[in-house]
């Protein structure tokens, strides 16, 4: 029904490995500029030798996109998300394969491309959306707004190098939000600023996409895709793992990364297991690890304590916070006396009901007021529950809760006949 | 509802957007001047960059544009001139070295600067898409405003020995685009190979001495025996050089030999530059 907006169809990058390093010697480079004058010139210096490695960051790659989707790109490290966005965006060109993108491309692979701390921050927000394409009409237009939106204020005409760091990301976020191509290819730039400014960025980024803009969006905050994303494509090895809805996709990923860095999953700590928190699990329900939960029921957490010394007068806290470090529930036990060795506190609870994702519990321990242990506990818990919310993720909450929906409906003179029945019962 | 209009106004619109195609690229010279011409504003930010950036933090500032090549200037009268007793075509030397110091100046520094754009570009050439070439052709355009400063010192130079450009002087502007083509060909060498091997920009400082010397910049071209002229006028300075001289004074005959060696020189330098720079561009992001 809607048009493609990029099609891509068997790309794949290959880079060579070893190569580069090889060469580093200016007298090694002398000696082969004078063997082969010729292939010095070649602008490819993998060229130069054999006994490289070659490596696809990325392989086979084909999807498709319509126009207005917001894509999310996942993977870890290495994957090739970052590949794929360089030769969306043309930074690099594919070494097999081929794309189409209809209509103009916008990247933003990194924030503030070309600031120069020289320069007053008028002045590199032209030179910024210059870089990123747009033209110094459209800038003009929209500096006002671009100004605003960066709060920098009066410092619009101080040197760039005298701006904090926050005011930096601000200005260049603000410049880039204001880029409004069909297509945008946003690299992990949000990961950086403060909390309220990257949920301003997010927000205007989806009303850039309520526009019918395509984006595709790489990050490895799972909370960003779901809030922004309506589909996911998965990237492993260079290769795509699995394409579907952000639900879908991101909980798959999410459940196979807690399965992976397990290994000690109740152990905390390395060598010196000092007096403290020394693990957590879940004992109910029982999962296939047990830092998942996968239902909604009835929860009973376990934290494991070690007191090498007996307390008198103890103060224990709980906490869970969620991915980006938002309370999500907190409490505490006072006067506790406790003996020196092992302890289990208990927590039972009628249900959890967060929305699917990683969170962490901290927990607590004082004597007397002064602290004995505050652990971040590790491993994250992972939520995997269905979730029962809304279909858009902003629309989602913090909780996940499952309602019953219900429509009961009357005609007008059945409403009427039921308040005549009703006022004549009561008198 | 909100939604389902915008997809109906999506949808009600032709498919007007240009398609654009990402492959591995083919070909030998692909300079898509259509599309340099879309990116002229960035073009127009950098030489601004570069002008803006130039003289920060400095003392005296633009007036570096103007001591650099009167000193020089001054250095060449009183050596060459006085002491070597080197011919100048009857003009004063001061004159005689100024026109040549011009032209020279603005092409080693725009030669050096080129060197340089693309290594200093590297954090936005891996981070987002624009025409490469826009790097050394705003590098070398931005070294005409120091070309223009020190211009007014030139006038300024002519009305002290009483002289009066003559019809000569219309040439100017073909010897400037000489000079700039000249500068563009190596500058798009220069940047491309130090991308890839930055042993070239400590090659560069020598490059540019040499070249001095190679060019009728301390001395007149008259001095190279006539029949070797053609062969000298394959370094295009030498045309762009000679030209100046002749241009804005009138002295002597117009250059027309070497012009023509000059000029075809130039041609070629600049071809094969942006063959070389266009093969280099599709590896650089991942080379830089």
């Amino acid at each position: 029904m809607s048009e493609i907006a990029i099609s891509a169809d068997g790309l794949g990058k290959r880079y060579r490995i070893g190569a580069v390093a090889r060469q580093t010697t200016m007298g090694e480079r002398l000696t082969h500029m004078m063997k082969a004058p010729v292939r010095w010139l070649s602008p490819n210096p993998n060229g130069l030798r054999s006994g490289y490695r070659d490596f696809w960051a990325l392989r086979d790659v084909s999807f498709e996109l319509r126009r207005g989707e917001v894509v999310g790109l996942i993977g870890r490290n290495g994957a090739g998300k970052s590949t794929l966005l360089k030769i969306l965006s043309r930074v690099t060109q594919p070494t097999v394969g081929r794309a189409e993108i209809h209509g103009r491309v916008g990247s933003l692979l990194e924030v503030g491309t070309g600031f120069h701390p020289e320069l007053t921050g008028r002045e590199n927000t032209y030179l910024n959306g210059a870089i990123l394409g747009m033209g110094r009409k459209e800038i003009d237009r929209k500096f006002d707004e671009i100004v605003a939106f960066a709060e920098v204020g009066n410092f619009i005409d101080t040197p760039l190098k005298h701006y904090s760091t926050g005011m930096q990301m601000r200005l260049a976020f603000a410049v880039a939000a204001h880029l409004e191509p069909e297509t945008l290819l946003v690299d992990e730039v949000l990961a950086v600023g403060d909390l309220a400014f990257q949920r301003k960025c997010l927000g205007k980024m989806g009303e850039v996409a309520s526009g019918g803009r395509t984006i595709v969006f790489v990050s490895h905050q799972l909370n960003q895709i779901r809030r922004l994303c309506e589909k996911v494509i998965w990237l492993d090895q260079g290769r795509i793992f699995q394409v579907g809805s952000t639900p879908e996709v991101a909980g798959a990923y999410e459940t196979s990364m807690t399965n992976r860095d397990d290994g000690s999953a109740q152990a905390k700590g390395g060598p010196e297991i000092h007096n403290g928190f020394v693990g957590w699990e879940i004992v109910e329900p029982r999962a296939e690890k047990p830092n998942i939960l996968a239902t909604m029921g009835p929860v009973k957490v376990k934290f494991l304590l070690r007191l090498d010394k007996p307390v008198a007068d103890g103060h224990h806290g709980i906490a869970l916070y969620n991915h980006e470090q938002q309370l999500m529930w907190g409490w505490a036990a006072n006067h506790l006396q406790l003996a020196q060795g092992i302890h289990e506190f208990h927590y039972s609870f009628p249900t959890l009901p967060l929305r699917p994702g990683l969170y962490s519990w901290q927990v607590s321990l004082y004597d007397y007021g002064r602290v004995i242990d505050v652990w971040s506990c590790f491993p994250e818990m992972a939520i995997a529950t269905e979730g029962h919310q809304h279909l858009r993720d902003e629309w989602n909450g913090i909780l996940n809760v499952p309602c019953v929906f219900g429509i009961q409906s009357s005609r007008e003179a059945a409403i009427a006949e039921t308040a005549e029945q009703a006022r004549g019962e009561s008198v | 509802m909100g939604v389902t209009q915008t997809q109906a106004a999506v949808a009600a619109k032709p498919a007007e957007y240009p398609v654009l195609r990402i492959e591995a690229r083919r070909g030998w010279l692909a300079l898509d001047l259509g599309e340099l011409w879309a990116y002229r504003d960035l073009i127009y930010f950098f030489v601004w960059r570069d002008i803006k950036v130039r003289y920060k933090q400095t003392v005296i500032g633009a007036a570096w544009a103007i001591l650099q090549p009167v000193l020089t200037m001054l250095v060449f009268s009183l050596f060459f001139g006085k002491l070597a007793k080197i011919p100048s075509q009857g003009l004063p030397y001061p004159i005689f070295y100024y026109t040549a110091l011009l032209p020279w100046n603005y092409f080693a520094s725009a030669m050096q600067g080129a060197t340089n754009i693309v290594v200093e570009n590297q954090r936005v050439i891996t981070k987002i898409y624009f025409p490469r070439v826009v790097l050394p052709i705003s590098s070398i355009l931005s070294g005409l405003v120091d070309f223009a400063i020190s211009f007014t010192v030139f006038l300024a130079l002519m009305a002290w020995y009483r002289m009066a450009p003559t019809r000569a002087v219309i040439w100017l502007p073909a010897f400037l685009l000489l000079a700039v083509l000249t500068a563009l060909g190596v500058g798009l060498w220069l940047s491309a190979l130090n991308a890839l091997y930055r042993d070239v920009r400590y090659v560069v400082p020598f490059l540019v001495q040499f070249w001095l010397f190679a060019s009728p910049v301390a001395y007149p071209s008259s001095l190279v025996p006539a029949k070797w002229r053609w062969l000298y006028g394959l370094n295009p300075m030498a045309g762009v050089i000679e030209g100046f001289r002749w241009a804005l004074t009138g002295h002597g005959d117009p250059p027309s030999i070497l012009l023509a060696a000059s000029s075809g020189a130039v041609v070629l330098l600049v071809l094969s530059g942006l063959v070389y720079y266009h093969a280099m561009e599709g590896t650089i992001a991942d080379v830089v």
